[in-house]
């Protein structure tokens, strides 16, 4: 406010009329008078405005029968034809079933690792042991999803490394690639194996905001390494922590397309078809537009409402909340 | 602050403690090594357990098919034309908008920002996007991979953050008092003093680029416009060698391609990663800070 208010009594020389002719008139001269402004912001409103909104608008095919040359408007309503379809389907389920099933286990495994490690992390002296592992731990993040299935699946070959190693110590070869309930074992921890690490750079910093004054204090009076942890750093990253939780079950059914479609393959398809695979195949592949669009559609509801309801109940029990 | 001596309890747990950050230690790192010592050795002894710790047998045959297949020199020059050019429009749409939307005296910010901040939880969906780039007949062109994701909320919410925390009110005020405009405000003042976050960003959208296949796998069918990861994954996970690229070498039996397409994997997996894992170790300390400042909006 202090830049506004300067601006108009020294620069424009307003500042002596009274407030309310500013109120009336501010508004339009502040806009003129910040019109560059504007224009710095423009092509991020044009962009989201026809990329976002503009697929937005085209979501109505999802109650339509699209048909091509009619375009998207011109295409004739059926109602909620295709939701329907898709719910009487065997696959629905299944695909729901799997969606849920593999992201529920991602976040059950994936969650809590980042920050067992950085308590982990918080706990060493050795400031250069500590730098290596960081180091290292990042590191994954920046494999591609491409580069990561491919060692996937050269690593679980019947002669891959992992089968090799086994053998070492005296286990049997298993065909990890043609079982198809494994799919979601390998999904998931070679998700955890390249994401602990980044994960945990953000509770990294939550730990390192925490008052050490209070850690001393409760050594003096006698508390072990283990209860220092569990009553002050644990509750000095709790906010930190249901912020993270907040917006991981808002993405709950928006299981990344890119891995789990690289690791299919037509053995395991009972278990690694999720909807936005589904998605994929029935619009792109078979182009079904309208029955893809409404398989979308509700898959980006069930997100919103997840994200609205676990925002509402962590607003009451806690007081952290994203809105 | 070694006032209180440690307590047994406490040399135990940090023992164990070190063991097992050791052990995440090796977990981690072994895979990334083995790549790369399989890269290089003789995929007839990887396949027979015999490499674990040393390259054996080295034979740099993999590395020599990728350097001489033109498939992949192509998708190379695809994916560095998107990364610098996609970051350049990333950074030019973002940026500004970040600027604007940290001026507090911006009438109609909070309306913009809920515009923005919608596109963050709802999206039109895969065919709808699809529909929009074939209407306006971007489909099969470099402009939809570069386009395509210009900009996103979580990054002008980081830059925004960034420009109200580190840029002093009172420079801003002094330099309009000077008469200063807006722009000259913005490029010649602002820029100067933001490299911190420029570099960030540029460095999360480059990343990002580098790594992406899914607007290619949608948006393109020629394979002249392929970037470098729809290649790998052809090769890599459908292992779709070109007969040509095995055949080139003294190879009469099927045994020998299949050992040699083996190692062609792996020398891929260290070709298509190498650029970012070089750059790794000086940016690493820029990612951390980018993502610390992303922790801190509000």
């Amino acid at each position: 406010m202090e830049l506004v208010n300067k601006n108009h009594s020294d620069v424009s020389g307003i500042g002596r009329k009274n407030k309310k002719e500013i109120g009336r008139h501010g508004n339009l001269h502040k806009i003129i008078k910040n019109w560059q402004l504007y224009i710095l912001v423009l092509p991020a409103l044009i962009y989201f405005i026809i990329f976002c909104y503009g697929p937005m608008y085209g979501v109505q095919i999802a109650f339509k029968d699209f048909i091509a040359n009619k375009g998207i408007w011109g295409s004739p309503w059926v109602g909620l034809k295709h939701f329907k379809n898709f719910f009487q389907t065997y696959s629905s389920r299944r695909v729901i079933w799997n969606t849920l099933n593999l992201s529920l286990y991602s976040l059950a495994a994936g969650f809590p690792m980042p920050i067992l490690l950085a308590l982990m992390l918080n706990e060493v002296k050795n400031s250069r042991f500590k730098k290596i592992v960081q180091n290292i731990t990042y590191a994954p993040h920046f494999i591609s999803t491409v580069v990561m299935v491919g060692i996937i699946l050269i690593f679980f070959s019947p002669t891959g490394i992992v089968n090799q190693l086994g053998k070492l110590i005296g286990i049997e070869p298993t065909m990890f690639l043609s079982k198809d309930y494994l799919f979601r074992h390998l999904y998931v921890w070679t998700g955890v194996w390249q994401g602990v690490g980044w994960g945990s750079i953000i509770y990294l910093a939550a730990l390192s905001g925490i008052d050490p004054q209070l850690s001393e204090a409760a050594t003096v009076d006698g508390a072990s390494r283990f209860q220092r942890i569990l009553h002050i750093n644990i509750p000095g990253i709790l906010p930190t922590i249901i912020i993270m939780l907040i917006l991981n079950v808002g993405g709950i059914m928006s299981v990344g397309f890119e891995k789990a479609f690289l690791m299919q393959n037509s053995l395991n398809l009972k278990y690694s078809e999720i909807i936005s695979t589904y998605v994929y195949k029935t619009g792109l592949i078979n182009a079904n537009y309208s029955f893809s669009a409404a398989v979308n559609l509700f898959n980006t509801v069930i997100d919103l409402i997840l994200l609205i309801l676990v925002n509402k109940i962590s607003k009451s029990v806690s007081d952290v909340y994203l809105w | 602050m070694a006032v209180v001596k440690e307590t047994r309890g406490d040399k135990i747990s940090n023992f164990i403690n070190y063991i097992l950050l050791s052990l995440i230690l090796v977990i981690t790192f072994y895979p990334l090594y083995f790549v790369v010592i399989a890269s290089f050795s003789d995929p007839a002894l990887i396949n027979s357990g015999k490499v674990i710790l040393l390259p054996k047998g080295i034979s740099f045959v993999g590395y020599r098919h990728i350097l001489g297949d033109p498939r992949i020199a192509s998708g190379y020059l695809n994916t560095i034309i998107y990364t610098v050019f996609g970051t350049f429009i990333n950074l030019a749409v973002t940026i500004p908008a970040a600027y604007a939307l940290s001026r507090r005296d911006l009438v109609g910010r909070d309306t913009i920002t809920i515009i923005f901040i919608i596109t963050m939880f709802f999206s039109g969906g895969l065919i709808p996007t699809f529909l929009l780039m074939k209407d306006l007949s971007l489909l099969n062109t470099r402009w939809a991979i570069l386009i395509l994701g210009a900009t996103n909320m979580t990054n002008i919410v980081i830059a925004r953050t960034f420009f109200q925390s580190t840029l002093p009110l009172e420079l801003q005020e002094a330099a309009k008092i000077d008469g200063c405009s807006d722009f000259r405000l913005f490029f010649s003042i602002v820029l100067p003093l933001s490299s911190a976050i420029i570099a960030v960003l540029a460095l999360f959208f480059a990343v990002a680029h580098w790594n992406n296949y899914f607007k290619a796998l949608v948006y393109l069918t020629n394979e002249k416009l392929f970037p470098l990861q729809l290649i790998l994954r052809e090769m890599l996970i459908k292992s779709e060698f070109d007969a040509q690229m095995i055949l080139t070498g003294d190879t009469s039996n099927l045994n020998e391609q299949l050992k040699i397409a083996e190692q062609i994997k792996y020398g891929l997996i260290i070709v298509s990663t190498l650029p970012i894992m070089l750059v790794y170790p000086f940016i690493q300390k820029y990612f951390v800070k980018g993502v610390m400042i992303g922790a801190l909006k509000g």
